[in-house]
């Protein structure tokens, strides 16, 4: 498994580059992550962030783009907005979490 | 093993290439062959292609207001249930197949036809009904879900999806 150093952090992360341990993660990292894919945080990042981190905890695995928006009330238009193109992707990387897997 | 990379492994989202198009073409009208369509589109959009959805002859009932949430399933000559052929002709056994698919596909988090249309063009999908399907079924605009762009002849479509990968569903 590969290390990679992100803003003076050496982290656990997949060939990819997304984190493979959730607990390496904080909230400072979250902003090196974001700044590395050209994203800036703003409370609406935070909101989705948060979420996905949370629900990850309970259930083990990544939410969906569906679950964001159905169970953690995030419309699925904004998540488009705030992580542009791929937004379940940059999300999980921003989030320090794995890709989700589910389809829909 | 493990390895040090002195630059950051970051994942290559900005390798998008942003001129990927897809065009899905729903010509079916049973539940079970909505899905694969929707759930394609919704799975492009995350990946940020940009990508329409053509309906046309039975597939216009995935977009008529009158259908679109009723849209049924059944056994009959279908063979990949492994059930009796004969089973699937009895009364009420369409309502049955229909209802248990509905429940499946409510299991997995995957939501209703609307619901899911609505989920595409929230992702920026769009949605486009096929001219002679609408002349022939006498069909207009106020018929159709509301987020359906426009009727259009399967010509304009073609102009429209210049370049994209395309799906027949």
């Amino acid at each position: 498994m590969p290390t990679t150093t992100i803003s003076d952090r050496t982290v656990h992360v997949d060939d990819e580059g997304f984190l493979t341990d959730p607990a390496e993660w904080d909230e400072p990292l979250a902003t090196a992550l974001a700044e590395q894919i050209g994203l800036h945080l703003t409370e609406e990042h935070w909101e989705a962030i948060h979420f996905l981190r949370q629900d990850h905890a309970q259930r083990g695995e990544t939410a969906t783009l569906r679950r964001i928006s159905v169970v953690g009330g995030i419309p699925t238009k904004s998540l488009f907005r705030l992580f542009p193109q791929k937004p379940a992707k940059k999300l999980a990387y921003v989030a320090g979490l794995p890709k989700p897997h589910g389809c829909v | 093993m493990t390895t040090t990379e002195n630059r950051p492994i970051v994942p290559a989202f900005d390798d998008v290439d942003t001129d990927r198009k897809l065009a899905i073409i729903c010509s079916k009208g049973t539940l079970d062959m909505a899905y694969p369509g929707l759930v394609l589109a919704n799975a492009a959009l995350g990946e940020g292609v940009e990508t329409h959805l053509f309906f046309t002859f039975w597939g216009f009932d995935m977009i008529n207001k009158a259908t679109m949430a009723d849209l049924k399933f059944t056994m009959l000559g279908n063979t990949a249930t492994h059930m009796p052929q004969g089973l699937g002709g009895l009364p009420g056994m369409t309502a049955l197949a229909t209802h248990r698919m509905k429940k499946s596909i409510a299991d997995v988090g995957v939501p209703e036809v609307p619901e899911f249309l609505q989920q595409i063009v929230d992702s920026g999908g769009h949605l486009w009904a096929c001219r002679m399907s609408a002349d022939m079924q006498d069909l207009h605009e106020e018929d159709l879900y509301d987020e359906v762009e426009g009727i259009i002849s399967a010509s304009d479509f073609i102009d429209l999806t210049q370049g994209a990968q395309l799906l027949f569903i």
